[in-house]
């Protein structure tokens, strides 16, 4: 790999930011009235995705702010309780950065029963911050499908993983 | 000497502490948001919310169009297939709605005469606005909805929504164009409902599942499956009258199969309805059932008394007139 080709896969544009407007561009189209064949479709977290996969890649200054901005999209956009998603996001991030030394160059089952676990406490603290501002909780039923569907996003997650992981020797 | 080539070099915070205090701002942030702000109840909507509304309303009407062309295109697919059954079944429909029709003028009439020997008033038609459905949250944690009209035509917050088939929710936030729905599933909505055989006035509640439950019930009999429960006009946020749903039977009590579930929500209509005042201030219009069936009368002018007769006596002399009472 060239030297050019290592400061490139650096760049937080590239790393953190492209995937960040990827993940709001796909928030936004299903954020549309989409239903098939009389069902409404699961609306998947996005940012979790990035929340872990950013996490085990390395830590950064950029990515803390740009979950929150994120987080704060979903709310927005979905019209929740503001800061519902940015929290449960960085919790998200924060256990999966402390973990990520054990996390460095497992194979994708192991990363998967990790990314399964982010999204398990991901949704877990939603549903308490939710709990805290309005004192009830969410939809079993609809918290099992976005979950189911927040996990089939996973193949992304690998993706991102794998062309961004080893570009920085200090965290390896 | 500059401070890089000091001896405050060493004390540069590292790359991962910077992360690490990046994180707990950021966290610190987010609780912040999450326990200054409050939805849904008498709070005012905030500012950044209504704002980010107007900006992304007009992208996600861009984004759902071809959805809603498709389903257009699905429904007429639909329509020309099933074309054959679909007329037996207006047919079918046509002919008890005839036989209906006479009984209905016959209860209209009954119903305007009583009204007006009673000296009742009823409430006048609300107006309303309707709008699309550009931005549906389906997820677990809130059940809202953007529509694609605000304050420019009428809307404002607590305006009640409906669909074809009945409440939706109502509006939690307005923007010139576009306006936020809070739907009757969301954890934040609470819509006072009255149960129409019970009697039982009731609060419905959204706990993020399908069918919203029934609380604080009170009422003189005890409530049974399939009964109809409109709004009750209770706190006067929403009028009463407006159809929700059937009342049925679930694990830890009642719930409410909404109305509006029967089909997808993708054209709603709007109520300009604000508080009560709009209806005891009465009828701003004609009233949309008696001039069907009672047209205002049009009396001959009065004739010259008749030599003998006293005066103010109806012609004819057969006993006084009443002006606002029906003739056969």
């Amino acid at each position: 790999m060239s030297a050019t080709e290592v400061i490139a896969r650096l760049d937080p544009q590239r790393w953190l930011l492209r995937p960040a407007a990827l993940s709001l561009a796909a928030t936004l189209i299903f954020g549309a009235p989409l239903e098939a064949l009389g069902l409404r479709l699961p609306e998947p977290v996005f940012p979790l995705v990035l929340a872990f996969s950013w996490a085990v890649i390395r830590p950064s200054v950029l990515a803390p702010f740009l979950l929150l901005a994120l987080g704060l999209f979903q709310d927005l956009l979905t019209g929740g309780p503001p800061g519902l998603w940015p929290l449960a996001l960085l919790t998200a991030y924060a256990l999966t950065v402390s973990a990520r030394r054990a996390l460095s160059g497992q194979s994708g089952l192991t990363l998967f029963a990790a990314y399964a676990a982010t999204v398990i406490v991901a949704l877990g603290v939603a549903t308490l911050a939710l709990w805290a501002a309005e004192g009830e909780g969410p939809g079993l039923v609809d918290l099992l499908w976005q979950g189911l569907a927040t996990l089939v996003l996973f193949v992304f997650a690998v993706r991102l993983i794998g062309a961004y992981e080893d570009a920085d020797v200090r965290f390896r | 000497m500059s401070l890089r080539d000091g001896p405050f070099n060493d004390l540069r915070p590292s790359r991962g502490w910077l992360a690490a205090g990046a994180l707990i701002l950021a966290g610190v942030v987010a609780l912040g948001l999450l326990f200054t702000h409050h939805r849904g109840g008498d709070a005012p909507p905030s500012a950044l919310q209504t704002r980010f509304d107007s900006v992304v309303g007009p992208v996600e009407e861009v984004i759902s169009a071809p959805a809603h062309w498709l389903r257009l295109g699905a429904g007429a697919v639909g329509d020309y297939v099933l074309a054959g059954s679909q007329n037996a079944r207006l047919k079918r429909e046509l002919l008890k709605a005839r036989s209906d029709e006479d009984q209905l003028a016959a209860l209209r009439m009954e119903n305007a005469q009583l009204r007006a020997l009673l000296g009742l008033r009823t409430d006048p038609p609300l107006p309303m606005v309707s709008a699309r459905t550009v931005v549906d949250a389906r997820g677990p944690f809130s059940h809202t909805r953007l529509a694609d009209a605000g304050a420019v035509q009428g809307v404002g917050e607590g305006n009640p929504v409906l669909s074809d088939h009945g409440l939706v929710g109502r509006v939690v936030g307005v923007g010139p164009q576009m306006s936020r729905i809070l739907l009757l599933t969301d954890p934040a909505s609470r819509v006072p409902v009255i149960v129409a055989g019970a009697q039982a006035r009731s609060l419905l509640i959204g706990d993020g599942a399908s069918a919203p439950r029934l609380d604080y019930s009170h009422g003189p009999a005890p409530i049974q499956a399939g009964e109809r429960v409109y709004t009750s006009g209770d706190g006067g946020v929403i009028p009463r009258g407006l159809p929700v749903g059937v009342t049925v039977k679930a694990l830890g009590g009642w719930r409410v199969a909404l109305d509006s579930d029967a089909a997808p929500i993708d054209f709603v209509r709007i109520l300009l309805f604000h508080d009560f005042s709009q209806v005891a201030a009465g009828p701003t219009g004609p009233d949309p059932i008696a001039p069907s069936v009672l047209p205002s009368l049009k009396t001959a002018p009065p004739a010259p008394p008749a030599s003998g007769a006293p005066p103010g006596a109806p012609p004819g002399g057969t006993g006084p007139a009443n002006p606002s009472g029906p003739r056969p």
